[in-house]
């Protein structure tokens, strides 16, 4: 981890902030105020933020239902987040897209993607578009290790390596294709030897270190803007929570998720900052102050923020 | 006024908005080097170049999202599906996707993208070659639908389609691109979701659209001459958005209406059509509504099949004898 220790830091911070999201979604979801789908991405923050803070703020991006993650990391407004989750006419999407599809092309968040797989074509697309336009950005897709197994996936890297798209393929390798182990849905030695049949270029990277997962993108966005064409990154991470509050879990033992709870990526870059920057335990407190005051505020805003009119449901449709 | 085939009128009106607006962009299966199966897009590789008439794979739901992708930032992406018949294929790209971004993101993001394709039977494609999917567009929301069919309205429509900034299926039919027709000189466009009397007439009246329109116009002639019957014959053009106001206007004079699509009948736009006149117009109607349309079977290769299966002008003719005998 040889990154600057202001990087670091903020890092750590974007880190905190996500899971101090998901932990009050949790929360949330409980008590009913959170409705429908949601799928809590802790456990994989350093993917996120290493991901985003990799690639400039006008860069696009695509990524999953499991996605706050990555939106929070790319710098979505977070109690517009926050009032999206609770339904209300100030979020994201106006509580018309709920939990799995913020979308804020202001940040170029092209949204998440309720459907596997879905946005990695909508990425290419995005990624040909910059390509045409010679502006110099590249497009980011996130997807899980389930993806990697749909039609629309293999297209899209295909016609991407075929025309040397500016696009950065960050495959989420967490194990489980939602409840299936990922030995049980594809016969892979790994995951990203799904790029050697594109003839496309592949890193694995260990996706519970930030700094990995940042230098992995880093490259690969170099490489994408320099006319390189597209990188497949693999990075192994795990998530700590269900698939969906509720997951019996009765896919995975207790001892796994105990043995990966030890390899939280939060803890471990905190264990770095402590060692190797001296960052104090009163330093680390005040980050995570910041970041609770941070997240009760979203969530006050949330609550006190009216429902949609009836009426809004028939606005932002045609144009 | 100059005569040009439905395929020439719909180059032109590529041509022409690919002149004007750079950020309109054709990619598909073999729409650039061999000019597309159907012609339609002969040349224009030539003179646009391979970034904005791009060749893809055989890959429908990869290239359709990435016209998503596209449409999301700031182009214009008009795929070109080969067969309607392969919007299946990309199924999840045309309908999770391109329809609901709009909505899902509150108003932030818009999918301008014409998908353009032709459909239909007639010629012993089978099955999976000549069906007809305009309901499917019409049923779940987010695209408009448009069908034309003359050359005229293919230009007019297709250059209004591509200055929409909703997402279009625009539905040509693959027995349409040699039919020709008068096409004005210079500048004009057709606006979308305005049907348009293409036979005036007393006795009754006829909605079609697409191909089927021509069969309508050859039964609306026969039933004039063999039996006196005045026929007007309303071409409704695009099904989304549909134009009832056209047809009541119709009803009005006529107050018996027949339908005739050549796709499927069971919750055809046929249905539709008539469940929004009895809504807006029962009282108008002096008869039940008439329906002519495809059988509710897969459409045979065979030519004396195919044509029990899709509605040819005699049974549009027996269809208006029967409802005109109700009376």
């Amino acid at each position: 981890m040889s990154l600057p220790k202001d990087l670091l830091l903020s890092m750590y911070e974007r880190m905190v902030l996500i899971r101090a999201f998901e932990e009050a979604c949790v929360q949330l979801y409980m008590e009913k105020e959170i409705r429908g789908s949601f799928h809590p991405c802790v456990g994989q923050e350093a993917t996120a933020v290493g991901a985003c803070f990799a690639i400039n703020p006008d860069d696009y991006m695509t990524c999953t239902y499991r996605g706050h993650g990555a939106c929070i990391a790319k710098g979505i407004d977070v109690n517009a987040a926050m009032a999206e989750m609770l339904g209300r006419k100030t979020g994201i999407s106006k509580g018309k897209g709920g939990s799995m599809h913020w979308t804020d092309p202001s940040i170029g968040l092209l949204g998440e993607n309720a459907i596997v797989a879905a946005g990695v074509p909508i990425a290419a697309g995005a990624a040909l578009s910059a390509q045409m336009d010679r502006n110099g950005r590249v497009a980011l897709t996130i997807f899980g290790d389930g993806a990697i197994n749909q039609g629309a996936f293999h297209e899209a890297l295909n016609m991407a390596q075929l025309w040397k798209l500016p696009l950065i393929l960050l495959c989420e390798n967490n194990l489980y294709a939602e409840m299936t182990p990922l030995a049980k849905s594809n016969p892979l030695a790994q995951v990203a030897d799904r790029a050697k049949g594109y003839n496309m270029r592949a890193m694995v990277v260990d996706g519970n270190d930030v700094c990995a997962v940042y230098e992995a993108v880093r490259e690969a966005a170099r490489l994408a803007r320099a006319g390189e064409g597209p990188t497949f990154i693999e990075a192994r991470t795990y998530r700590l929570l269900g698939h969906m509050i509720g997951d019996s879990e009765s896919y995975r033992t207790k001892e796994e998720v105990a043995a990966w709870r030890e390899r939280d990526p939060i803890k471990r870059l905190r264990a770095h900052l402590a060692q190797a920057e001296g960052v104090s335990e009163a330093e680390f407190d005040a980050i995570h102050a910041r970041v609770s005051r941070q997240i009760e505020a979203a969530v006050k805003f949330a609550k006190e923020s009216p429902y949609p009119d009836p009426e809004e449901a028939y606005t932002d449709f045609w144009i | 006024m100059r005569e040009l085939t439905y395929t020439q009128a719909l180059r032109e009106a590529l041509t022409e908005e690919m002149e004007r607006d750079p950020s309109i962009i054709l990619l598909g299966e073999d729409i650039g080097a061999y000019g597309g199966v159907f012609r339609v897009t002969e040349g224009l590789l030539a003179k646009f170049g391979p970034e904005r008439v791009r060749d893809t794979p055989i890959s429908e739901a990869g290239f359709i999202g990435m016209g998503v992708g596209l449409a999301m930032t700031g182009k214009r992406p008009v795929p070109e599906l080969m067969f309607m018949d392969f919007a299946l294929v990309a199924a999840d790209s045309i309908w999770n996707q391109a329809a609901k971004m709009r909505a899902m993101s509150g108003g932030r993001v818009k999918v301008p993208m014409v998908i353009r394709t032709q459909q239909g039977g007639g010629r012993g494609n089978g099955a999976q070659h000549s069906q007809s999917f305009e309901a499917l567009f019409t049923h779940i929301p987010g695209f408009k639908v448009v069908l034309p069919a003359t050359p005229a309205d293919a230009k007019g429509l297709l250059k209004s389609a591509l200055r929409d900034e909703n997402p279009v299926m625009f539905i040509e039919h693959k027995l349409l691109y040699n039919t020709k027709g008068p096409v004005p000189d210079g500048e004009y466009t057709i606006p979308l979701g305005v049907a348009d009397v293409k036979r005036e007439g007393r006795d009754l009246t006829i909605v079609s659209y697409s191909r089927q329109l021509l069969f309508a116009l050859e039964a609306a002639e026969t039933l004039q001459k063999e039996h006196g019957i005045s026929a007007e014959v309303i071409d409704l053009r695009c099904t989304v958005p549909m134009d009832i106001e056209t047809i009541v206007r119709s009803l009005r004079k006529t107050h018996r209406l027949l339908i005739t699509h050549e796709a499927h009948a069971s919750c055809g736009v046929g249905a539709e059509i008539a469940m929004r006149v009895m809504e807006t117009a029962f009282d108008e109607l002096d008869a039940p509504i008439m329906r002519v349309a495809g059988l509710d079977v897969p459409i045979h290769v065979s030519k004396t099949l195919e044509e029990v299966v899709l509605p040819q002008p005699a049974a549009i003719v027996r269809g208006a004898l029967r409802l005109m005998n109700g009376k």
